[in-house]
Formats: structure tokens, C-alpha cells, sequence
């Protein structure tokens, strides 16, 4: 039995507990810092009136259109069938049977209430989400799918291919999206919807003119990407593969990518990450995404502080589980696991 | 079988480098030629040329009678017939022995996976490793990763083999297992063509041996010949430094 010191302690495990323990004091001293900040602005925190930005009760009246007696109440499942007899009419309203507020034989003025019922409904904010998640998982799978041609068409030993895939990369990497967004929305977008007009189609929304500008952003980066990792495997896999007969295309899709594969994952887990972080900028051509959602919401009810967290951290569980499933992804295809 | 006419390759990297000049040989049905020579003497670029790894600048190779330089050949139906072993092993990283062997013959040959895996289990006996089927490359010494390489080329039933310096990248006590299948082959009457360094396979497997030497074909003989007698004094000073 050796005998317990502090210099023992200190030298074994005391430094990363000391380290652990500092970690959550600076912690709780930036968070306690903002807030004692807020309290200092006379910022009221009002978390309460954040829920209901995710689900609301909403208020439902059934009104009267005509005036008359209330002549009969017919149970429908969970429905009344209200009839109301006029001077020269009759009309029927459905009214679910618990908010039902008058009896047979009420007389009925035009615009009275026959029932008052309450239903729970998507918030903004939670629509925001949908709608980021959306326009993010869409563009990520159609940045997949140009990512990989334009690689493919970078390495390709055809100037065609080649110098297309070069010029597409280097375009859009060489402007801001913003400016991008604004090419597909207001030039690519006018045009586009103005011919379709022309043929007596309807317009596309600008949902789609940024889902294709954030695609075709991420594309570039994906398409680089997709080069690095298709380079990075040996030359002697793709000479043993064509030394039996394969031809490229074979080659490539059974003995390179697979392998490539791999490799790109972790690079394009980050590029996906940004994808979705770069949805934001979709609001801009008034695309109600999270950030849109949040604006507006910080507009009419003045709780800004809460609200901007609130968003941060929804984007915040949609990136962290995106990182999660790539690593998972990356177990799955280790070799030999 | 193979016959290469009049071949020149140049490569243009830093500097221009005459790899192949005016390179002829044959290697008839059967015969096992085994092609010597300094580093950087072309051998292995002449090996690579015979299947179109490296394109041949101008000249022709013929592999059983078809011009592998034409435009018209489709260079993958020719690659069907000619296996190759390199000596870096290139096995596929991402699948097993018995993937590595399967795979070309399911998606070239267009046989069942049944028929495939038997035949790969056969070969896999004949080289020896038999329990290895399911193993990944990288748990695989030099020397089986070897033999599963020369496996996965013979699983396509070629009718060439081309070995590139097989046992160049082998610790010295793995060169005897590649050898001994290699001379098992050999025994067995597949046409072998081999660039390597190993003297003594040469002398003891080879029908014949081409000298090669600054992309030039310096001698061609058979063995006796060529370890007893050469007839040029560079073949007798690559000789004397390396016997």
C-alpha cells in the first residue's frame, strides 16, 4: 500500500480532473455572463411564450350565415349536423358535437355563433425546421449526384469532360452564394418562369430555385471532393482492375469509388453541414426556411434573445445528427468491420 | 502468341526519357521468357506495353494474331486473355481473397457466383492459402497477397501470363512460395512472360532470355547460353555485378 499524497494525485489524474472542472466553470461564467448582460439592458427573458411558436391551440368559430330557427340536430359520429330554416332557406352545418352552443328551437341572427372549437396546429418555427430540412436533404442529394459527375468528369482524360468540369468548379467556387442565390432567383428564375408562362404551365416556387442554387453549390465543392478521393487511391488498383478486363466505367464503380468512397466521407460530411447552414440564406428570396421563420417571429412578438437561440440550436440537432449518421456511416464501411 | 515489332515508347516527364527503341521479340504458345536487365532498361515498360497499360508511341505488338495498337481492337477483349501479376500485388484493399478472385470473372466472364467461387476455391487450393478466402488483403503477408494475386489472374483462364517483378517487393524469406507457384505454372505449360531479377528462376524455368539494356533489346538466348556464354560485354558486365 502506497501511501496517498497530493503531489501523487496531482501528477497522476488531478491535472484532468482540475482541467474538467475548469472546463464547466468557464461554462457556466459565459452563460451566467450574458445573462447578468440581459439583466443589465433590462431584457425581460420570457421563455414561456416560446412553445407556442412550435404548436398552438387554434381557435375555431363556426358562424351562421343566414338568419332562422334552429330547426333540427342530427348526430353525425362526432359531428351535429346543425339545421337552420330561414324566410326562404334552409342550410346545414357540421359543428363537432362537444362545442356545440345552441339547442333546437334558438333563433339564429346572421353571424351568430353555432360552435367554438379548438385544434392544435404546426407553429412557424416548427414549419421553418420542416421546411429547412427540406430544401437541406433535396440538395444534398441532388449535390451528391452532380458532385460525382463533375468528379468524375475533373479526372477523365477527355478535355471535354475535363475542362467543363474545371470551369463549372471553378465558378461557382470563385463567387459568394448569396450572388449565386440571386443569379437563380432573379435571372435564371424570371427567365425560366416567364417560359413557362409563355407554354400556359405554372411557375415554379422559389423553394426549388434555391434548392438548385444550393445544389449546384455544393456540387462544386462535392465534385472536388469526389477528385481527391478518387486520386488518392493507388494507380496500381485501377491497372490491376483494367489488367482483367474491366473496362473504366467497371473499374471505377466496382474497385475505385467503393474505396474512394471511404475516404470522402468525413470531407463530405463537413461540405453537408455547411449545406444546411448555408439554407439559411434562402430566406433572402422569400423562402420561409428557419431563419425566415425566425425573423418573422422576432418581429411580431419582440422576444428576440430567446428566439435567435431557439434557432441556433434547431440547426444546431440538424447538423449534430448528420455528423452522428456520417460516423456511423463510416463504421459501417470500414474494411473488415 | 506474342510478338512485339519495331516498338518505340518515350515518356516526356521532367526530362525525355527513350524507354523503348525499336523493341522486337516473340514468345511462342507454351514458352516461358524471362526478361533481364538493369533498372530503367525498359522491361518493364516492354511488360506494360504488351497489354496496353503503357500505349507504345509507334511499332507493332501482336497478341495471338490481333494488332493491339489498331483502333479497331477492343484492348479489354485482349486484357480478358492475358493475366498479370504485378509486384506491388494490387490486390482490390476493399474485399476479400475470395472477392478479389470472384469479381472480374462474375462481371467480365459473366459467370454464376457459384461457378466463380469454385473455381476460385480450386485456385486458391493450388496456390496453397486456401484458408485465407475470407481474409482482407492487408491481414495477408507479402507472400500470400502474391500468390492470391497470381490466383485472381488465373482465375480468368488466360492464355499469357505476365509477371512484373513478382517477388521485387517480398522480405527475402517469401520469394521461394511466389517462386514455387510460379514454376508450378511454368511446369504446367502456360506461356510466361516474367521481368525479374531473380537469376536463379531464370536459369532454371526460362526456355529462353532477353537482355535488355537502355530500352534496347541487347541479347535474346536460352539460359545455358546466356549465364554460360554471352556473347556482349554488356551482358556480361550486368552479369558479373549481380551473379
Amino acid at each position: 500500500m502506497s501511501s496517498f499524497s497530493l503531489t501523487d494525485y496531482l501528477r497522476t489524474r488531478g491535472w484532468r480532473h482540475i482541467s474538467i472542472i475548469l472546463f464547466f466553470v468557464m461554462m457556466v461564467a459565459v452563460i451566467g455572463g450574458i445573462y447578468f448582460a440581459t439583466q443589465k439592458v433590462e431584457y425581460v427573458w420570457r421563455w414561456y411564450r416560446i412553445p407556442q411558436y412550435f404548436f398552438y391551440k387554434d381557435t375555431t368559430e363556426i358562424r351562421s350565415e343566414i338568419g332562422g330557427e334552429v330547426v333540427s340536430l342530427v348526430p353525425k359520429g362526432d359531428q351535429v349536423e346543425v339545421a337552420i330554416r330561414g324566410v326562404d332557406v334552409e342550410e346545414v352545418y357540421p359543428v363537432p358535437a362537444h362545442s356545440l352552443k345552441v339547442s333546437k328551437g334558438d333563433y339564429i341572427y346572421p353571424g351568430d355563433i353555432l360552435g367554438v372549437y379548438q385544434k392544435w396546429k404546426v407553429g412557424i418555427l416548427l414549419i421553418g425546421l420542416w421546411i429547412t430540412l427540406k430544401v437541406s436533404i433535396i440538395a444534398v442529394l441532388l449535390g451528391i449526384v452532380i458532385g460525382l459527375f463533375a468528379g468524375l468528369a475533373r479526372v477523365s482524360k477527355n478535355p471535354a469532360l475535363r475542362w467543363t468540369a474545371i470551369t463549372y468548379i471553378e465558378l461557382i467556387r470563385g463567387s459568394p452564394l448569396l450572388v449565386q442565390i440571386f443569379i437563380w432567383y432573379f435571372v435564371l428564375g424570371t427567365m425560366f418562369n416567364t417560359l413557362l408562362a409563355r407554354q400556359g404551365m405554372s411557375q415554379l416556387s422559389p423553394l426549388w430555385y434555391g434548392v438548385a442554387a444550393l445544389a449546384v453549390f455544393a456540387g462544386a465543392y462535392v465534385a472536388e471532393i469526389v477528385r481527391a478521393g478518387i486520386q488518392s487511391i493507388h494507380r496500381g488498383q485501377m491497372e490491376a482492375a483494367r489488367s482483367l478486363g474491366m473496362t473504366y466505367p467497371q473499374s471505377m464503380g466496382y474497385i475505385i469509388l467503393p474505396q474512394a468512397f471511404r475516404r470522402i466521407l468525413p470531407p463530405l460530411a463537413g461540405q453537408f453541414i455547411s449545406l444546411i447552414k448555408d439554407s439559411s440564406l434562402l430566406g433572402i428570396i422569400a423562402v420561409r426556411e428557419l431563419t425566415k421563420a425566425t425573423r418573422e417571429v422576432v418581429t411580431t412578438s419582440l422576444q428576440p434573445f430567446e428566439l435567435w437561440f431557439i434557432c441556433a440550436i434547431l440547426y444546431l440537432i440538424l447538423t449534430f445528427t448528420l455528423s452522428m449518421f456520417v460516423q456511423y456511416l463510416e463504421r459501417r464501411t470500414a474494411i473488415g468491420g | 502468341m506474342v510478338r512485339a515489332e519495331n516498338v518505340y515508347k518515350t515518356f516526356y516527364t521532367t526530362h525525355k526519357i527513350e524507354a523503348l527503341v525499336d523493341v522486337s521479340c516473340q514468345i511462342d504458345k507454351g514458352e516461358v521468357v524471362v526478361i533481364i536487365g538493369p533498372s530503367g532498361s525498359g522491361k518493364s515498360t516492354l511488360l506494360r506495353c504488351l497489354n496496353m497499360l503503357e500505349k507504345a508511341d509507334k511499332g507493332h505488338i501482336y497478341i495471338d494474331g490481333v494488332d493491339i495498337l489498331d483502333h479497331k481492337t477492343n484492348i479489354n477483349k485482349v486484357r480478358e486473355e492475358m493475366g498479370m501479376v504485378f509486384q506491388s500485388f494490387n490486390l482490390f484493399a476493399h474485399k476479400t481473397v475470395m472477392g478479389n478472385l470472384t469479381l472480374a470473372q462474375t462481371v467480365v466472364r459473366k459467370r454464376s457466383k457459384r461457378e466463380a467461387a469454385e473455381k476460385a476455391m480450386a485456385l486458391l487450393k493450388k496456390v496453397g492459402i486456401p484458408e485465407k478466402a475470407g481474409s482482407y488483403p492487408d491481414n495477408l503477408s507479402g507472400g500470400q497477397q502474391q500468390r492470391v494475386a497470381i490466383a485472381r489472374a488465373l482465375a480468368m483462364d488466360p492464355k499469357v501470363m505476365l509477371f512484373d517483378e513478382p517477388t521485387s517487393a517480398l522480405d527475402p524469406e517469401m520469394i521461394g512460395e511466389v517462386l514455387d507457384v510460379m514454376k508450378a505454372l511454368a511446369r504446367e505449360g502456360m506461356t510466361m512472360v516474367v521481368v525479374t531479377h531473380e537469376m536463379g528462376f531464370a536459369r532454371e524455368v526460362a526456355d529462353r532470355v532477353i537482355f535488355m539494356d537502355e530500352g534496347k533489346v541487347v541479347e535474346v538466348g536460352t539460359p545455358e547460353h546466356f549465364f554460360r556464354d554471352p556473347t556482349h560485354d554488356r551482358t556480361k558486365l550486368f552479369l558479373s555485378q549481380i551473379l
